[in-house]
């Protein structure tokens, strides 16, 4: 949800907050956290846009274990409601904008559908669709007579880039035991970037900048590599080939069992930062232009003007990167595979 | 921060919907796509081959026309070496058969020209002794016109022939 429109929609909002003499000053300011964070943030609802002072938003099913299970739609919530129990904890509570029970604040089991959820929904089916119409044309059409065209043709380079260059090259041997993993993990992580990129609904939702979401693909990976491991593998994490006394007491050994943990670990926080930071940049560059809307129009007006060009910037750079951490998660998460699967005769010490 | 703990609802929604995309898509999609792109590839790497083989059997083919063609070459030489020696045999044998058979006729005709001029000789020397005798006669027969030179002719006759026969 990072942009022009919301942007403006919060122009809006900032104007009419400045008509209304209700307002107290503070309110008028643009509130930068509120601002930022209510786009990067999962939520109970799909804000799309405030018009006169009006929310437009789509309210989206809560689905909360407290005292029995409980479907209702987070419009019963809007505004620090409370309903059956439960309300959305305020600002500077310990569960902030998470559903909590209301006579002790504490947190039920909550699997809402949120708006990281239905935006998860929408590029997962988005996804399906897209790489089971290409499947299609290969089962319709005989490969060896044909050059593919439409999506086939668009995807096709794409697949066999990345499985040919990235996963073949990197996970050895066995490489067509991982290839659908792999390609699933690189097209969902690059679709839910590129779908986090575009500004209006149903994309915007910060999805791969969400650490639930790369802690899940992490996981994944993380039993890709560990159930499928083999006795060398196995062998050098528990006994390696260093000095004894290295051994003896669990140095090497605990070292190695760490690293398998943090592998994953440094995926999801690379991925999870990197979309994260960029969606933060970008949404940064357009607020410079109501943070200097009360400065005057020239300052307002060049300042503007330099945002929309380094925001237009950022956005090709958002572009790339949506691609690269694609292709980065997955590369690390063949080259964890592949490390998985070596064989000691072809070691070379 | 919220940020940077992880929600569970977040994390089950994600786990089946990641779950359900991998199973869907490692099933039905990426597996036909690969499989296809592979055998077409294979089927690249095939033709290639195949194509690299024939170039190479054309090349051979080329070679071996060309060396036939020299062979032929050098064939259609000897052969017609040996035409214009073989011809060169028979024109001399010819010209010795015709040389052979020329000083034959030659010498049967000069046999044949002696023979006849032998002939010739016996026939004009008979000719010549019958002109002779003829003439003989005709000077005999005037001189014995007279009777009396034919009376004393045939009593020399008889007497030569009865001395003839007492001896």
């Amino acid at each position: 949800m990072l942009l022009p429109w919301n942007v403006s929609a919060a122009a809006q909002e900032a104007s009419v907050s400045d008509e209304s003499s209700s307002m107290t000053d503070e309110d008028e300011s643009v509130d930068m956290e509120e601002y930022i964070f209510g786009h990067i943030s999962d939520a109970y609802e799909w804000h799309i846009a405030t018009w006169k002072g009006e929310e437009i938003a789509i309210p989206l099913p809560c689905i909360v274990f407290s005292d029995g299970i409980k479907v209702f739609s987070s419009r019963k919530l809007e505004h620090g409601a409370s309903y059956k129990g439960l309300r959305i904890a305020a600002a500077g509570e310990p569960h902030e904008g998470k559903i909590v029970r209301v006579s002790d604040g504490s947190r039920p089991f909550d699997i809402s559908i949120t708006k990281n959820v239905l935006g998860l929904l929408f590029d997962s089916i988005l996804l399906i669709v897209l790489i089971l119409l290409c499947s299609r044309w290969y089962r319709r059409h005989d490969v060896l007579k044909e050059a593919p065209g439409g999506i086939a043709g668009l995807l096709e380079p794409v697949i066999v880039m990345i499985e040919q260059d990235v996963i073949k090259d990197a996970v050895g041997p066995e490489y067509r035991k991982y290839s659908p993993y792999l390609l699933t993990a690189f097209f969902f992580i690059l679709i839910n970037n590129l779908m986090g990129i575009f500004p209006f609904f149903p994309g915007g939702a910060n999805i791969t900048g969400n650490i639930a979401v790369t802690l899940v693909l992490a996981m994944f990976t993380f039993f890709m590599v560990n159930l499928f491991g083999n006795k060398h593998y196995w062998k050098d994490i528990l006994w390696p080939d260093v000095p004894i006394f290295l051994k003896a007491i669990p140095i090497m050994p605990a070292i190695e069992i760490i690293g398998m943990f943090t592998k994953p670990f440094s995926l999801m926080i690379r991925l999870f930062a990197n979309m994260l930071a960029g969606h933060i940049m970008l949404l940064s560059t357009i607020a410079v232009i109501f943070l200097t809307a009360k400065m005057g129009p020239v300052l307002n007006g060049s300042l503007g003007f330099v945002s929309v060009l380094f925001g237009i910037f950022l956005d090709c750079l958002e572009l790339l990167v949506a691609f690269i951490q694609a292709y980065v998660f997955t590369m690390l998460s063949s080259v964890f595979i592949g490390l998985a699967h070596q064989h000691p005769e072809k070691e070379t010490n | 921060m919220s940020l940077i703990t992880p929600d569970i609802g977040l994390i089950f929604w994600m786990v089946v919907i990641f779950g359900v995309v991998f199973f869907i898509l490692a099933k039905f999609g990426f597996p036909v796509i690969t499989s296809s792109v592979e055998k077409r590839s294979n089927h690249i790497r095939d033709s290639l081959a195949a194509a690299e083989q024939a170039r190479l059997s054309v090349e051979e083919a080329a070679l071996k026309r060309q060396q036939m063609l020299e062979e032929t070459r050098t064939e259609q030489g000897r052969i017609l070496r040996e035409a214009s020696r073989e011809r060169d045999a028979i024109i001399a044998e010819g010209q010795q058969k015709a040389r052979d058979e020329a000083s034959e006729i030659l010498r049967s005709a000069r046999a044949e020209i002696a023979s006849e001029k032998e002939e010739a000789e016996r026939e004009i020397r008979a000719q010549v002794s019958a002109l002779s005798l003829a003439v003989a006669e005709k000077v005999m027969r005037k001189e014995l016109e007279s009777d009396q030179e034919q009376l004393s002719l045939l009593e020399r006759y008889s007497e030569e022939a009865s001395e003839a026969q007492m001896s």
